[in-house]
């Protein structure tokens, strides 16, 4: 078993920059997902890690020792690519055997007519077909050996891609988008397996998903990337609760965050629609900022929006959307120069709502965050949650 | 069979003959006649005989004049149908000819001999095959060793064709490096220079290397062909790069990615290649004809065209031995053509 480490790297193709030194540290057994919109260089960091794409600097070490100057299978890392990468003439014993039969048997046991000659051969294949089968009965691919990937479905497709990364037991697994190309049923049931396969095998994963979902649901640490840098590196929960910048706090979370324009007032208060909030950061007064409130930080209000009240704004409801458990409810802002905003609410309370009266909006000031002008997150003052924000919501 | 009829016989509206149905079966005839007529009209005038094939005007199917055995002449003599002065019709056998004359004899009575005009008598004619167009030159020159040397030549040729072909192309589609598009350019290019310009070099080339007369001096020069190397590269470009990835990552060495995953998926480029290949070299006639001196090492192209003499040419061999040499090549590409379907190289993937 193996940890990971990536000092400084770098990678650009031609003019284009797509790493600009990139830090990470990945422990033993630790399952680290790279996450981040399209383009945002985490497959060629991927690829890097793997060998398959040279860095421009900086450096790579997989269990202590560098690993720069050797080739892909050298690394003991395996892949399992977005597109499974099957070999479609072969079948899915061949598949998954392929490996070890590169690297148990030598050139001349591999030679047509030659390779009769050799006495180890038929124990090596039998060896092969042993770990073959081992693999094949972990993943539940015994009855398909004889296949060829054509007449698989997607999930067995991804099972017999990961089989061939698990047949060789190497230290570090390296997954790039591997559930993208499955059904959104077989996705979530992908998900709950790869992470029981993470504990079984006690191997380092690496995996790279644009799907945030993935990322939060799998994942010991997530690192969120954007333009070749990485953004924040925590937990799931940390990146939820305490998003370092805007963007990671726009791409983490289903439906996204709402942003508000704020301004800061006097002494760091923040004033939202011109409303004093009971938050406070440190900044000069007169600062443009953004508050990010979750959609379950919303809710709907009685009363009209007024000083003192609990309801901060009135809001016209634009569309709703039925997710069965509970409805996701999109407004416009009545009146404000601002986005709409996106609220949870349960079938009873979306029952109230309709698109013709306008309806009052409140949220929890403690689960609000707040970014600078630049995007950077600004923490409160009296650290987190600000106690007189509870008489308030009384 | 009932198919097939159903699928001759297809109109636009069952039971009812639309003009487009007419003009569309016309066009089709017209397409078949003008692609297999030439072929049948050598098929049927491989089986005439010497004098069939000169006679005018040409009959469609191979007729030969019946000939007859008369007592008192050794040779079998022709039978010809004649219309006697008083009007009634007797078939005779010629003896000879004198200018405008015939002397004709009864073939049933020998003693009655006729001297009749020769545009009173008609040939009797019959079907028959001349069989030993294809026999003869079989069996009296050395087809049989031109036919392997042809055989030989093709496949040996496209086997290194395919084999060195199939590497510059993966060489040029798989790898990146500095040059690859000038280098494509160069093999690109030499499709530029025709062959009739650089036969004289490449001659003197094979007669340092003391290869005339032998048929590797056939085979070599042309080994190497820009048309293959262009196929092959854009097939193999389209394979996805991801399988050649996870084969690096599965220790395949490149040996092994070119012959394991590479080769087996680009089959349906390479069937094409071979089918080229296979025609190019079984046609093959200008190179041949330069390097091959000798008899024994001729191929059945050079073969043929030693039926074409500079007074005469025996015109019954050499259609007879034309259509054997057509005979492999219309083989090959019924077996062959099943392979040029669309690639298998994507079903693995996604």
């Amino acid at each position: 078993m193996a940890t990971v480490d990536l000092t400084s790297i770098a990678k650009s193709f031609g003019p284009t920059k797509v790493l600009g030194g990139v830090d990470l540290s990945i422990a033993d057994g630790e399952f680290l997902t790279l996450v981040g919109p399209s383009g945002c260089g985490k497959s060629t960091l991927i690829r890097i890690i793997a060998g398959l794409e040279a860095q421009d600097s900086g450096g790579v070490a997989i269990g202590g020792a560098s690993v720069d100057h050797l080739r892909a299978h050298e690394r003991r890392v395996a892949m399992v690519f977005q597109s499974y990468a099957l070999y479609p003439h072969m079948t899915v014993g061949a598949n998954i055997g392929l490996p070890l039969t590169m690297s148990r048997m030598t050139l001349r046991q591999r030679l047509p007519l030659l390779r009769l000659l050799s006495r180890q051969r038929r124990e090596i294949l039998r060896g092969i077909e042993a770990d073959v089968g081992a693999v094949a009965a972990q993943l539940q691919l015994e009855h398909l050996l004889d296949r060829r990937p054509a007449q698989l479905s997607g999930g067995q497709r991804q099972r017999v891609a990961l089989g061939r990364a698990m047949v060789r037991s190497p230290d570090v697994f390296l997954m790039d988008e591997p559930l993208s190309n499955l059904d959104a049923k077989l996705r979530v049931h992908m998900r709950t397996e790869l992470a029981e396969l993470h504990k079984r095998l006690g191997a380092t994963f690496i995996y790279v998903t644009h799907d945030q979902i993935e990322a939060m649901t799998m994942s010991d640490r997530v690192a969120m990337m954007d333009a070749g840098d990485v953004l924040q590196l925590g937990t799931p929960s940390e990146l939820y609760e305490r998003p370092a910048s805007i963007k990671v706090a726009q791409f983490i979370g289903s439906p996204a965050i709402n942003l508000l324009p704020a301004t800061l007032a006097g002494s760091g208060r923040i004033e939202l629609f011109g409303r004093p909030l009971s938050l406070a950061v440190n900044g000069t007064a007169g600062a443009s900022i953004t508050l990010g409130i979750r959609a379950e930080a919303l809710s709907l209000a009685q009363g009209e929006p007024g000083q003192g009240g609990r309801a901060w704004f009135s809001a016209r409801l634009r569309r709703k959307e039925n997710l069965g458990s509970e409805y996701i409810l999109h407004f416009d802002l009545a009146g404000r120069d601002a986005p709409g905003v996106t609220t949870r609410a349960t079938a009873a309370t979306a029952a109230t709502v309709n698109e013709t009266a306008e309806v009052a909006l409140t949220f929890d000031e403690t689960a609000c965050h707040v970014f600078d002008v630049g995007g950077e997150r600004l923490e409160p003052r009296n650290g987190g949650a600000v106690s007189s924000v509870v008489p308030l919501r009384a | 069979m009932s198919r097939a009829s159903q699928l001759m016989l297809a109109r636009r509206k069952a039971g009812r003959w639309h003009w487009t149905d007419i003009a569309a079966y016309t066009y089709l005839a017209f397409g078949v006649v003008l692609m297999f007529g030439p072929v049948a009209w050598l098929v049927l005038s491989s089986f005439k005989t010497q004098a069939g094939l000169l006679e005018f005007p040409p009959s469609l199917l191979p007729m030969s004049q019946q000939e007859v055995m008369v007592p008192g002449n050794p040779q079998p003599l022709p039978l010809f149908e004649v219309t006697m002065e008083d009007g009634s019709k007797r078939v005779l056998a010629q003896v000879r000819r004198i200018g405008i004359q015939a002397q004709m004899v009864d073939p049933k009575d020998p003693t009655q001999q006729f001297r009749v005009p020769i545009d009173k008598r008609v040939p009797v004619r019959q079907f028959k095959l001349a069989t030993e167009n294809y026999t003869e030159p079989l069996e009296r020159f050395a087809f049989t060793r031109f036919l392997s040397n042809s055989v030989f030549v093709t496949v040996v040729a496209t086997l290194i064709t395919l084999l060195i072909n199939s590497m510059a192309a993966y060489a040029l589609s798989i790898y990146e490096f500095r040059g690859k598009n000038t280098a494509m350019l160069m093999v690109i290019g030499t499709l530029m220079i025709p062959i009739t310009i650089i036969l004289v070099p490449v001659y003197l080339v094979i007669t340092h290397l003391g290869l005339v007369n032998s048929l590797w001096a056939v085979i070599l020069p042309g080994a190497a062909t820009p048309t293959g190397v262009f196929l092959l590269r854009q097939y193999m470009l389209t394979l996805p790069r991801d399988l050649i990835e996870a084969a690096r990552m599965d220790k395949a060495s490149e040996w092994q990615i070119y012959w394991r995953i590479v080769m087996p998926l680009a089959m349906p480029a390479l069937a094409v290649l071979a089918i080229f290949s296979i025609m190019w070299r079984w046609n093959e006639f200008l190179w041949p004809l330069a390097v091959l001196t000798k008899t024994e090492s001729y191929t059945l192209q050079i073969g043929l065209n030693a039926f074409q003499g500079e007074l005469q040419t025996q015109w019954h061999y050499l259609l007879a031995m034309t259509v054997v040499t057509l005979l492999p090549v219309a083989l090959v590409f019924v077996f062959l053509q099943r392979f040029i379907t669309t690639g298998i190289a994507n079903t693995g993937m996604k």
